[in-house]
């Protein structure tokens, strides 16, 4: 038998800045048949912990990845073949097995990871992962960024294209918004999805860009041909004002962590380098100011300012909403404001529900372009 | 930010940037400019190992070169800021402080307090500092307990490109006379930097490894070789937290505190020589405020109370070591 019924499990790469990443748990045995999609292992690296779902089935033949160990990205963690490649084949590919060399030095060799459009509303940071048929773009919510979807690019591509933008006042994105507040980003979008040509996409948006995703379907439903909600803002006027007040204030280390606690029904997912990274964005000139702003005008008094639920309701594009149990930012009982739209409430996720539950929000994004 | 960026180029990019936001923002000192009034003057020189390079041509009203008189320029550049400008005065070594210390200590860093708060001296003192570059005694020094000792003064020392960039605006935008050190041996040192501008506050250190069994407490070069250090001690079992203070004053105690109580071991790396030094004084706090949470010794590595030696076999050995701090670390926990 050749290697060619072989296929390698190897470590994923989450994200820019992931250079190696430890194996923490084997959720499979050799011998057990494996489907694509199902969570295989636990991986954790200086940024966050996840489970790593099988992008291909099949018997695993070899478990290579020993607890604990530290894997360069792309290194071969697991074998899976069908029962009739030997063993010896198996024992061939494993030896002859080498990492990638662009996993090694990176960037240059994959292209470059962030991208930059030129809108009226200023230059604005996107990744984009290239393909054939309709377009899924995805969008943060308050001061996150393209890199909250680091779980969720990489494994809903394969059909169309796929887009992570940075709004305005966030990210690498212009933080200069003339007139901050929902209708400013949601222009922002759609002035990207002109400069891109992109039409007739899913969005999937999360929290306060689930807010601003509504407004574009609703102003132009050429430009949107699905919506997917995570955790979103503008079905209800309450929000969990103490996270936005304390996310705009926090200066340190300290005074962040307890706030961005909030946002996981998994404390323990907030590490040391993930609060490093977000004061390293707040500490950018334009920042506080861009926050404040949106805050002020989206958020006043501790109540959104904006519900759009009523003209959802009667929209006719394809709506679903996903929501962690344990949102402590937005209630989940806001869910409920749409009859029209299917709702997947996630039991073990609080406000970051596509990153405390992965492996299903990539399915139901899948299974809304499939439509 | 996926950029790289040397520190540098962290300098001379954060000059500008502030430079071009504020024109009250300028720079005075030896050769900055470099062949200024002469032909080719825009690919100047640009300082003594070319970290203004550049900055003449796009600022021509905000750079100063100066006769070599540090004591004239200096002191011009605190009666500048106390008049509204904000000036960034380059001494090119640290170790010429001595000529210009009365401006420094009895003037720039009193103002406020003398002039009962009604006074603000805007002014950075940039210089080299540091061993490691084969300049000799008069060139190497790391003074940074001269100036922590001084009140009104914030003393600056950062490890990497990313701290200098924010520290240095942050410099520059503060109020007070901040005297911020660029060690010379890290000036090629590369980190991701955001191309935007961004603020550090003073005051708060950062925290580069965590670890539960030691606390390493240091700031500039050696930052580098505690993280060498602690990266050879895990073979050991031993996990070390690494602290980085990179602003001497104001300084972190809270988190060097934390991190003691957290490991009840204190190691203080400090290139200064040892005699009333940085490591003296986070020795000295720490065996004063968590004195029950230490459970060894505490340890400090630093250069000896020597001038720093030309010959380049007793300079690398005069500069505190990788091996040196793991076998500080092994001797705190011997009970």
């Amino acid at each position: 038998m050749t290697s060619e019924n072989i296929i390698p499990l190897v470590m994923p790469k989450w994200g820019l800045s992931m250079k190696e990443g430890k194996l923490t748990a084997w959720h499979v045995e050799e011998g057990q048949v494996i489907s694509p999609g199902q969570e295989i292992m636990d991986v954790e690296t200086d940024k966050i912990a996840n489970a790593v779902e099988a992008a291909d089935g099949g018997p695993l033949r070899r478990r290579i990845g020993k607890l604990g160990e530290v894997y360069r990205v792309k290194a071969l963690l697991g074998v899976l073949a069908p029962p009739e490649v030997s063993d010896a084949a198996i024992d061939e590919y494993v030896a002859g097995f080498r990492v990638p060399a662009a996993s090694d030095e990176g960037e240059e060799d994959e292209g470059p990871i962030y991208l930059y459009a030129e809108t009226p509303s200023g230059r604005l940071r996107y990744a984009e992962r290239p393909g054939q048929g309709d377009p899924v773009i995805f969008i943060h919510g308050f001061g996150g960024d393209l890199n909250n979807w680091l779980f969720n690019i990489d494994a809903v591509t394969g059909s169309g294209s796929v887009y992570a933008l940075d709004l305005p006042g966030h990210g690498g994105s212009t933080k200069a918004i003339a007139k901050p507040g929902l209708e400013a980003l949601a222009d922002a979008v759609q002035q990207f999805m002109a400069a891109k040509g992109l039409e007739n996409a899913q969005l999937v948006a999360h929290s306060m860009g689930g807010a601003v995703a509504a407004l574009v379907a609703l102003r132009d439903n050429r430009l949107v041909k699905a919506l997917t909600l995570i955790d979103t803002a503008g079905l209800g006027d309450e929000i969990n004002s103490s996270y936005i007040d304390g996310f705009v204030a926090a200066e340190s280390r300290r005074d962040l962590k307890p706030v961005v606690q909030l946002l996981f029904a998994n404390a323990d997912l907030v590490t040391r380098t993930m609060l490093d990274d977000l004061l390293k964005y707040k500490r950018l000139d334009g920042v506080h100011d861009a926050l404040r702003g949106l805050a002020a005008s989206m958020f006043r008094e501790g109540r959104q300012t904006t519900v759009l639920a009523e003209r959802l309701a009667k929209s006719s594009i394809p709506i679903q909403l996903v929501w962690g149990a344990k949102d402590a930012i937005i209630p989940v009982a806001h869910a409920k404001a749409l009859p029209n739209a299917r709702v997947e409430i996630v039991a073990e996720a609080g406000h970051m529900t596509q990153m405390e539950a992965a492996g299903l929000v990539n399915e139901l994004i899948r299974a809304q372009a499939a439509h | 930010m996926a950029r790289k960026l040397s520190m540098k180029d962290a300098i001379n990019e954060a000059v500008d940037q502030e430079m071009t936001r504020d024109p009250t923002v300028i720079m005075m000192g030896e050769d900055i400019v470099g062949g200024a009034g002469a032909s080719g003057e825009e690919d100047a020189w640009g300082g003594v190992l070319g970290v203004t390079k550049g900055l003449y041509a796009k600022h021509r009203n905000q750079m100063i070169d100066t006769p070599l008189s540090e004591s004239a320029y200096v002191g011009a550049a605190i009666g500048a800021a106390a008049c509204g400008l904000r000036p960034i005065a380059e001494l090119m070594f640290v170790d010429f402080i001595g000529v210009c210390l009365d401006q420094v200590y009895n003037q720039a860093a009193k103002f406020r307090y003398m002039f009962g708060g009604k006074a603000e001296t805007p002014l950075v003192i940039r210089a080299m500092c540091g061993a490691g570059f084969r300049a000799a005694a008069q060139h190497s020094q790391m003074l940074t307990p001269i100036f922590t000792h001084i009140p009104g003064l914030k003393v600056v020392c950062p490890s990497n490109a990313y701290d200098t960039k924010g520290l240095l605006i942050q410099s520059i935008r503060d109020n007070d006379p901040v005297i911020f050190l660029e060690h010379k041996n890290l000036y090629g040192h590369m980190s991701d930097v955001p191309e935007e501008s961004y603020t550090i506050p003073f005051g708060e250190a950062n925290v580069v490894r965590e670890g539960k069994h030691a606390t390493i407490v240091t700031y500039g070069q050696t930052v580098h070789r505690s993280v060498d250090a602690a990266a050879a001690l895990t073979k050991d079992g031993v996990e070390c937290e690494v602290i980085d203070l990179r602003t001497l004053s104001p300084i972190d105690w809270g988190t060097v505190i934390e991190s003691v109580e957290k490991t009840g071991r204190l190691i203080c790396v400090d290139e200064a020589n040892p005699r009333c030094s940085i490591a003296t004084d986070v020795s000295a706090h720490v065996a004063q405020e968590a004195f029950k949470a230490l459970k060894g010794p505490i340890m400090m590595v630093t250069a000896p109370h020597t001038p720093v030696p030309f010959s380049p076999a007793l300079e690398d050995i005069y500069i505190p070591t990788a091996d040196a701090i793991a076998s500080a670390v092994r001797k705190s926990m011997v009970r």
